[in-house]
């Protein structure tokens, strides 16, 4: 009798999950089809890339994106973001969780194996990120030096290979950890795209107190992650991304997301023109 | 398809693992034991700050103890553990404090429930020959009551071993964060996830193995 009664409560859950499942996909069937609605990843914790705010979201990475969705009809007001982590955007693409992926995503050639860019859309640069009274002018300056940055981010990795191999590297998890240690002067600089840089000094709570050092320390490609395979998908970003720029839109938005930290960003890429 | 592991040390990062394992592993068994030894004490203070420390720690989230120790101990009160400004060794080293310290919560009360299961006619008959508390507890007590408590210790040990990932969180360079460099590279995630859930099997299963085996050998048969 009581085995009778688990497997009917086994049975229900599973009927119900069965349903709860189907009523799911059906629902992204409609969003896909229906033009209804669009989901796109972005990051939730880049000031001036991807922000996530008590108001919505802001950054460079959320306007190129609402841009782009525009031009395949999707007002703003239909866009999902989500949040997309570094190790998480290869799987969300080839899932089909997210359309595409703006999300400070650089085009390299393991990348490229298991999804598809559309763009470039912004070249950035490795650069640090120092204390405004500090002076240092190449790579090799950090040598000694305290640095900080992201766990197992490209970053870090470039920084114990190949710009400055005895500098005293901390990796923490987030670079809001990274920040207030840059103040207290427990690091020295703080290391990653200077897009994402700019986005901190650009922060009000941080406005003047820190410099970008322009140090160009590496080339990274932002593209538009999109799943492998989807040409025509990647075509239309493409025009779109073009479009963006020829119409100004690009500029205004380096300029809202990356003006006030004094950013001199490079001219806007050419699609599919990738620098090495 | 493995061609890619060439690019990256899996053995040094594991080896890192292993360190911190072996380290925080003998800090928390000493440290842990000390604990064990006050909550049975006859000193009420001492009772009260074991069962306090235990308490407090175990139930602070791991995480929370190891960034704290680097952002908190080494950021904000300078303390480098003698490491200077190699931050690589603080870092180790703080990590092993604060795995040790974490560990020790759980130790103390695998160690207590060995001691619970030593009868309490062995402590009465060492104390009406006439040894002191720490003989007693040292002579009598806690070896019989390590021989029975080294299976919950083997579980201790296993946790911590996979507990040591937590350090990736302050920069320690093992597998945890070479895995975290590996996924950013290689865009693999499946494959190097289960490599390295692989290298944790390797780790811990012959731990329990071994450990088990001479829990069984070095029981006190009552």
């Amino acid at each position: 009798m009581k085995a009778r009664k688990v497997t009917a409560a086994a049975a229900a859950v599973l009927a119900l999950s069965v349903t709860a499942t189907a009523c799911g996909s059906d629902d992204k069937d409609d969003k896909g089809s229906g033009g209804k609605k669009i989901t796109i990843g972005i990051k939730f914790d880049q000031p001036g890339v991807g922000l996530k705010t008590p108001d919505g979201y802001t950054g460079f990475d959320v306007d190129v994106a609402t841009y782009v969705a525009k031009e395949l009809g999707y007002e703003a007001g239909d866009i999902e973001w989500k949040e997309t982590p570094s190790a998480d955007r290869e799987t969300a693409l080839q899932r089909g969780d997210v359309k595409f992926i703006a999300a400070s995503y650089s085009i390299n050639d393991e990348r490229k194996e298991k999804v598809d860019f559309a763009g470039p859309y912004l070249l950035a640069h490795q650069d640090l990120l120092v204390r405004s009274d500090d002076k240092i002018s190449k790579g090799t300056d950090l040598n000694g030096k305290k640095l900080c940055s992201v766990t197992g981010s490209t970053s870090a990795q470039n920084v114990k290979k190949e710009i400055a191999p005895k500098a005293q590297l901390r990796e923490y998890g987030t670079y809001s950890e990274c920040i207030d240690g840059l103040g207290s002067g427990a690091v020295d600089a703080l290391t990653t795209d200077d897009s994402i840089l700019a986005g901190y000094a650009a922060q009000e709570q941080y406005k003047g107190k820190y410099k970008l050092a322009g140090l160009k320390l590496t080339n990274e490609n932002y593209g538009i992650g999109i799943k492998k395979g989807d040409s025509k998908l990647e075509d239309q970003i493409n025009k779109a991304l073009e479009k963006m720029v020829k119409d100004k839109s690009w500029d205004k938005a380096v300029k809202k997301n990356f003006g006030p930290a004094n950013y001199k960003n490079e001219p806007a890429p050419k699609i599919g023109d990738i620098v090495k | 398809m493995f061609d890619f592991l060439e690019d990256y040390d899996l053995l040094e990062a594991f080896w890192m693992t292993v360190k911190l394992t072996v380290f925080a592993g003998i800090g928390s068994l000493v440290w842990g034991t000390l604990l064990a030894a006050m909550r049975v004490s006859p000193v009420p203070v001492m009772r009260w700050f074991g069962t306090a420390y235990v308490n407090i720690v175990r139930n602070i989230p791991l995480t929370v103890i190891i960034v704290f120790s680097s952002l908190g101990l080494a950021d904000v009160f300078g303390i480098t553990l003698g490491a200077g400004d190699d931050v690589d060794t603080m870092t180790f080293r703080l990590a092993v404090l604060g795995l040790g310290a974490y560990t020790a919560a759980f130790v103390c009360e695998a160690v207590r429930s060995g001691i619970n299961t030593v009868p309490v006619g062995q402590a009465e008959a060492a104390r009406a020959l006439g040894l002191s508390f720490s003989q007693v507890l040292g002579l009598i007590v806690l070896p019989q009551a390590f021989r029975s408590v080294i299976g919950p210790l083997t579980n201790v040990l296993i946790a911590l071993t996979k507990n040591t990932t937590v350090a990736a969180a302050i920069g320690v360079a093992e597998a945890a964060l070479l895995m975290k460099e590996m996924i950013e590279n290689e865009a693999q995630l499946f494959l190097i996830t289960a490599i390295f859930a692989f290298g944790f099997v390797v780790l811990t299963l012959p731990t329990g193995l071994i450990l088990g085996w001479l829990g069984k050998r070095l029981a006190v048969k009552r």
